[in-house]
């Protein structure tokens, strides 16, 4: 029969190296740089606030900003303890609203009706509120809390920041419990559990540490907000002593302190711009701490 | 075949009274199916499988031949798929399990299951095996318990100074052996094995098959098994189940059910023949 052998079969030597005049070659060279130029650009804009937040704000950063009280217009140093502890203590009265029924309604939506009507309106409005407007959430809060309290106070800044914490918290932990493995409800059904038990026995400890990862970055994307406080919380120049009055916060005196003419105030709300970065930092780091698998 | 099947008269759930269903006290289990569906999809009929004590049942047939189903339905876990629906009974302890007023919850902790996949909970070796006994409450030494069910699974010696570690930490085999301890933990008088062998590596394997032997002298097993060795090796009776085509559908039945012995060597149906001497699968 034919004996004709394809010749690139039976060659024993062939160039194997790479060539850079191919064109071949050259879109791929040009696209990697391309694409490092761009992922560079991306980073640009974070790097340099934070460059410019230490630069500016480091400068003033002591411990007599966590002590004193904001100065009046022509004094020298004070500090912005109050608006730290305002801001955590709104932060942390949204996390005890924000966080039960945040979980409480992912199990909902993840265990007990995940098909019904009224989980996927409630997934689907869920959806639409992390997109939503974090001033009209403040007009919200305004229009049912401070109206009716007739002051703006901590609560009501706390009330507004859950609100938009909330969403974060439901589908970050819904996706979490749904991510727990078949067989582990299976194992847990299959030992005799009722839906209460394979829920906080099993399911709930399984999903945890992801349940945790998204109470963090829920935290941290409210711990910043200025607008809805705006209209709930406002502002003060004093220490908190109750829940129901007006608060200070970082945001608004970042806001307030950054217009004001003296060079004393603007050094402080750089100084709180790198606070409230810093807070916001932490979180994001404990979400990812938390989120990481064990090995 | 779809005649017989169509004039069949299915029995309602609670019209036999559980007096008349005594007849055959040697049984641990009386399974019979008319017709189990998901949806629209029949996906077993016509299998009567009744389940003798103190034996080890081992059901075999082809892919998607409903044998994992219908062992499911023996302890209700098929009630986690929404669109699952069961004509039929399944008499335990006196009782129809689909009986109206029986709680599923309650017949689980009387059969205890384990899965294709050993999937022991994270927490530790010890609070795997406890778990079923603190669900019940149980009220005695829980310590004892553990080391017995433990001991019964044949991993006490291997797990004895790690009782902290996490039940995850453990190899396939020995994760699977945990997960058997945490079924008979409860002492329950069934127990149901999905597959429980095709995870595991043949020395695994090999340790789950004598322990199941072993644990023959006080359980009632019933074990779905794709492995036909297996089955000859452990079931005193086999179950050969098939798939029946012919109406569209894939829906599963019982072909024949007798001991292994007869079974493997003078099955009754053609079909079994086929299947065991491996012109199928």
């Amino acid at each position: 029969m034919a004996t004709v052998v394809d010749e690139s079969r039976t060659t024993t030597s062939a160039d194997l190296g790479r060539s850079w005049s191919d064109a071949r070659a050259v879109t791929n060279t040009l696209l990697t740089v391309g694409a490092w130029l761009v992922a560079l650009l991306a980073a640009v804009p974070l790097v340099s606030v934070l460059y410019m937040l230490i630069v500016q704000g480091g400068a003033r950063l002591g411990l007599e900003l966590l002590t004193e009280l904001p100065p009046a217009g022509f004094e020298h140093g004070g500090g912005f303890g109050n608006a730290i502890l305002g801001t955590l203590v709104m932060v942390g009265v949204a996390a005890l609203i924000g966080i039960p029924i945040g979980v409480l309604g992912a199990i909902y939506l993840a265990e007990i009706a995940p098909d019904g009507r009224l989980a996927r309106t409630t997934r689907f409005l869920a959806k639409v509120l992390t997109g939503f407007p974090s001033i009209l959430a403040g007009v919200f809060v305004y229009a049912i809390l401070v109206l009716t309290m007739g002051t703006y106070s901590a609560l009501a800044g706390g009330v507004a920041l859950a609100v938009l914490m909330l969403p974060t918290i439901v589908l970050t932990a819904e996706e979490a419990i749904r991510m727990v493995p078949r067989k582990m409800k299976e194992a847990a059904v299959g030992m005799g559990c009722t839906r209460t038990q394979t829920i906080w026995q099993v399911m709930l400890p399984t999903a945890l540490l992801a349940i945790l990862t998204g109470i963090m970055l829920g935290i941290a994307r409210v711990a910043g907000e200025s607008a809805p406080l705006l209209f709930t919380a406002l502002f003060s120049n004093y220490w908190l002593s109750s829940l129901a009055e007006p608060t200070a916060s970082l945001s608004i005196l970042i806001y307030n302190f950054s217009s004001m003419p003296f060079d004393n105030q603007i050094e402080l709300a750089w100084a709180a711009s790198l606070v409230l970065v810093l807070i916001v930092l932490v979180f994001n780091i404990l979400s990812r701490l938390v989120g990481r698998p064990k090995v | 075949m779809s005649a017989a099947f169509a004039v069949k008269s299915t029995e309602t759930r609670s019209s036999p009274p559980p007096a008349a269903q005594a007849a055959r006290s040697d049984l641990a289990i009386d399974c019979k199916i008319d017709k189990l569906f998901y949806g629209d999809f029949l996906a077993v009929r016509d299998s009567h499988v009744p389940i003798e004590k103190g034996k080890i049942v081992g059901f075999i047939g082809p892919s998607g031949c409903g044998k994992s189903t219908v062992l499911r339905s023996l302890n209700r876990m098929n009630d986690l798929i929404p669109s699952f629906r069961f004509e039929g009974h399944v008499h335990f302890m006196g009782q129809d399990i689909y009986a109206r007023n029986v709680d599923p919850v309650v017949v689980r902790r009387h059969i205890g299951m384990v899965f294709q996949q050993p999937n022991p909970f994270s927490m530790s070796i010890y609070d795997n095996v406890a778990f079923g006994l603190r669900l019940n409450r149980f009220k005695g030494n829980l310590d004892e318990r553990v080391e017995h069910a433990l001991r019964r699974a044949a991993l006490w010696d291997e797990v004895k100074d790690k009782l902290k570690n996490n039940g995850l930490s453990l190899s396939g085999g020995q994760q699977q052996r945990l997960c058997i301890a945490r079924a008979i933990a409860t002492e329950p008088t069934v127990l149901l094995m999905d597959e429980p062998c095709s995870a595991l590596d043949p020395i695994a394997t090999r340790r789950v098959e004598e322990l199941m032997l072993e644990l023959k002298k006080d359980y009632t097993i019933a074990i779905v098994t794709h492995n036909m060795q297996q089955a000859q090796r452990v079931a005193d009776v086999t179950a050969f189940f098939s798939v029946d085509i012919s109406q569209g559908g894939r829906t599963g039945y019982l072909v024949e059910m007798g001991p292994t012995e007869q079974i493997f060597n003078d099955p009754r149906e053609q079909l079994t023949k086929q299947y065991i001497s491996g012109q199928f699968s």
